[in-house]
Formats: C-alpha cells, sequence, structure tokens
C-alpha cells in the first residue's frame, strides 16, 4: 500500500515538480484572493446606494454568479473566447474567472456586513462632518468586516481551494503539477503528496474556522 | 456579413445548436442525476455523523472531527482525481461517475454535518433537561425536541452549502463524465464551434438559478433571528 501510495522513491522524484506547483498554488491565491475581495467590496458599495435601478441589476449579477459553475466559466473564457479572436492564457483566464465568480461571493458577504452596522452608526459619523465616503470608511467598514470576518475566511478557503481549477487549463499549480508527476511516474504518489500539502497549508485555517463558528453560534442564546 | 451577424453565426449558430441539442439535454440528465445523488447521500452522512457526535464519545467524536476539517481542507477536484487515479492502483476502478459522486457527496458530508453539529449544540441546555425529566429517552429527546428546533436553524446555510457543492458536479468532466459541460466540451470540439459550450452554459443557469433565487427566499424566511 505504501509502496503504491507513499513510495518514498517517487516522492523523491517528483519533489521538485510538486514544489514548484505548490509556490504558484501560493502566488494564485496572492493575486486571486486581492482581486476577489476589491470585485466584492466595489459590488457592495454600489449594493449600498439604495435605488432601484442598481439594486436589482447587481442582485441578477451574483445571483448569476452564484448559479454558474466556475469551471464552466472558466472553460468559456478559455475554450471559448478565441472563437471570437481573442486568445487570454489559462493563468488570464483564471484571474478573470476568478474576479467575477468569487466578487460575487465577497461582494454577498461584505453587503451583509454594511447591513449589520445600525443606521445610528452612519446617522452619528455624518453629523459629526464626516461626508458619505468617510462615513463608509472610517466608520461602517471597519465595523462590517469585523461582524462577518467568519464568512470572509471561509470564503477565502474556498477561494483558494478553488486555484486548483487552474489545472484544467495547464496553469502550472500544485494539483497540475501533481497530476504531472502522476503521468511521468505512473504512479499516484505525487496526487496523493499534494493531497497531504493542501491539508497541512489548510486545516489550520479550518480549525479556526470551526473555532470562529462555534463562538459565534454560542453568543446567540 | 456584419460583425454582429458573424458573432451569432459563431456562438449562437442554430445548425449547430439543434444537431448537438440531444447531447446537452442528456448531460442535463447526467448532471441531475449526480446532482441528486451527491445531495442526499452528503446530507444523511452529514446528519448521520452529527447524531453519532451528539453521543459524546471521545475517541470517536476526534475520528469524525478529523474527517470533517480533512473534506473541508482539500479541494473538491484533488479528491476527485486522487480516487479516479489513485483507486485502480489499490484494485478498485471506480467511473468518473462514481468518482465524482463520491467526492462530492464526501465533501458536502463534512460541511453539513459541521451546520448539523452547530444546529443541535444551539439548542440550548434547559430543553434537553426539560424533556428528558419528562421522561423521553436519550433518542426521543434528540428526534422529537432538539432536531426540530435545529434543523431550522441550519436550512439557510445549508441551502448556501448544498448549491456551491452541487455545481462541482462540473468538476465530473475532468475524470469524463458526460455531464453537461463534457457534452458540450466534446460537441465544441467535434463541431469546431462554440454554440454547444453556449448551450451547456445555458442549461446549467436552466438548472441552478431557479435554485439561487429559492435559497434568498429561504434565507430570508428561516434566518438567524438576532
Amino acid at each position: 500500500m505504501i509502496e503504491t501510495f507513499l513510495n518514498p522513491e517517487i516522492i523523491a522524484a517528483a519533489w521538485p515538480i510538486v514544489l514548484a506547483g505548490l509556490l504558484n498554488t501560493i502566488l494564485l491565491s496572492l493575486i486571486v484572493v486581492p482581486l476577489g475581495l476589491f470585485g466584492g467590496l466595489v459590488l457592495a458599495l454600489l449594493a449600498s446606494v439604495r435605488h432601484p435601478l442598481v439594486r436589482w441589476p447587481l442582485m441578477a449579477w451574483v445571483d448569476f454568479f452564484r448559479a454558474f459553475p466556475p469551471l464552466v466559466l472558466l472553460v468559456l473564457l478559455f475554450a471559448g473566447l478565441p472563437f471570437a479572436g481573442l486568445e487570454l492564457g489559462g493563468f488570464a483566464c483564471v484571474a478573470i474567472a476568478f474576479f467575477l465568480n468569487t466578487g460575487a461571493y465577497y461582494g454577498e458577504i461584505f453587503r451583509a456586513g454594511i447591513e449589520s452596522v445600525p443606521a445610528g452608526q452612519v446617522e452619528a459619523a455624518r453629523s459629526t462632518g464626516l461626508g458619505r465616503l468617510q462615513a463608509m470608511g472610517h466608520v461602517v467598514l471597519p465595523q462590517a468586516v469585523r461582524n462577518v470576518m467568519p464568512d470572509l475566511l471561509s470564503n477565502t478557503l474556498e477561494v483558494v481551494k478553488l486555484t486548483s481549477l487552474g489545472s484544467v487549463v495547464a496553469v502550472p499549480e500544485l494539483l497540475y503539477q501533481a497530476r504531472q508527476a502522476q503521468s511521468l511516474t505512473y504512479n499516484p504518489t505525487p496526487i496523493v503528496v499534494a493531497a497531504i500539502i493542501y491539508f497541512l497549508l489548510l486545516w489550520p485555517l479550518v480549525r479556526l474556522l470551526s473555532r470562529l463558528e462555534n463562538r459565534a453560534l454560542a453568543g446567540r442564546h | 456579413m456584419s460583425a454582429w451577424d458573424r458573432f451569432v453565426e459563431t456562438f449562437f449558430n442554430a445548425k449547430v445548436m439543434l444537431k448537438y441539442l440531444p447531447d446537452i439535454l442528456s448531460g442535463v440528465v447526467v448532471t441531475v442525476e449526480l446532482a441528486l445523488l451527491i445531495i442526499v447521500s452528503g446530507l444523511l452522512a452529514g446528519l448521520a455523523l452529527a447524531l453519532l457526535r451528539s453521543l459524546a464519545i471521545k475517541p470517536l467524536n476526534w475520528l469524525i472531527i478529523f474527517v470533517v476539517d480533512l473534506f473541508r481542507s482539500l479541494p473538491p477536484l484533488v479528491i476527485i482525481v486522487l480516487i479516479y487515479f489513485g483507486g485502480p492502483a489499490a484494485d478498485v476502478s471506480p467511473s468518473g461517475f462514481v468518482s465524482t459522486w463520491l467526492s462530492l457527496a464526501l465533501v458536502l458530508m463534512a460541511f453539513s454535518e459541521e451546520i448539523f453539529w452547530a444546529g443541535i449544540t444551539s439548542v440550548h441546555k434547559g430543553q434537553w433537561e426539560a424533556s428528558r425529566s419528562t421522561g423521553l429517552s436519550f433518542g426521543q429527546t434528540l428526534l422529537a425536541v432538539v432536531l426540530p428546533q435545529a434543523l431550522r436553524l441550519t436550512i439557510p446555510p445549508l441551502t448556501n452549502r448544498t448549491i456551491a457543492i452541487t455545481k462541482g458536479t462540473a468538476l465530473g468532466t475532468v475524470v469524463a463524465v458526460s455531464e453537461i459541460l463534457g457534452e458540450a466540451s466534446s460537441a465544441m470540439s467535434n463541431s469546431y464551434n462554440p454554440s454547444p459550450l453556449m448551450m451547456g452554459a445555458a442549461a446549467y443557469l436552466v438548472l441552478f438559478l431557479p435554485v439561487v433565487v429559492a435559497a434568498r427566499w429561504v434565507e430570508t424566511r428561516f434566518a438567524w433571528k438576532r
């Protein structure tokens, strides 16, 4: 069993390939998480404009991306756009797809956070002479972010896991590299190693989330 | 031919769409089957684990927490690839369909166990004590008193999580499951035309948009009252 799934010789041979993948996964996450956060923040700030002409298209936008599987979006960009004469690399496609997909999810979270801040806070901030944007930036957002911190972390966990989709469009991240190593060695060990790396990388975040969720629930009594 | 005509001709080609419509529809059937299997088995397994956890047997609970953490931290695509490509090395050769079903059901099990468990622990201790003192057994208390209250709380987070995980059926295309995306991709490479892909995208929206809109309603209907 060990011989097949955790073969030391194969681990030694595949290690440089898998390690390069890990570095790319970290790099990719460092790009797509801020990108998604930024997209989400823009959506949430737009949603705080309570005009129906802004609110309804925004809701449709968010629901669209909640209904649309990220992999389908990615394939659409990667394999569909070239027919329109627009050939983007796998990396650019991942960045755009994530910006659209995870932006919608982050947007919903930020929106819930902003709505959780009592209106009195804005009124008080405005009456001290702060402008609308100042009140949002200095008073509402810091509280909003704190209120939805567990959801933001939970979504970030999902985004990091989602970077594994990059393997479908030949972005050399952890899963892609592991599969390359697997097809070179005819042995599933590299994929097992990649799984272990994902687990070690993300387990602390999962533990933290579990604690935060339990604490949030205990506070509900 | 104007640019617009060329665009329509390329992305919404009626002839290509008509030809590959049956393929896309058979993909829809596979996606729906896969989704239903994942939802039923994943949620049942999650509920079973949460009930086991309420027995408060220490070593068993550590095991449950570990399994839940494991499937929350691994990307679903990694689990699918692991089962599909790793299975044959252990002399089991699960099909792409089975690999995808098993992987996503395990992921849904992990997430739903957390949510069910959170629901169970959110029911006040006094409820347990009161129903036990009226003579109900542990099992009766759990089923008749605690679960009905707990489940109500779990509905909004559970719906969201279930939708997100069920959308993962598209990952099956990586291990040759002929669901919507798989059918659409192969139709696209056969016809050298992206119209089937547009049809596939539309099929996902037809399937999932009503669910997402319904989830929005459920979210407000069963929202946690603060």
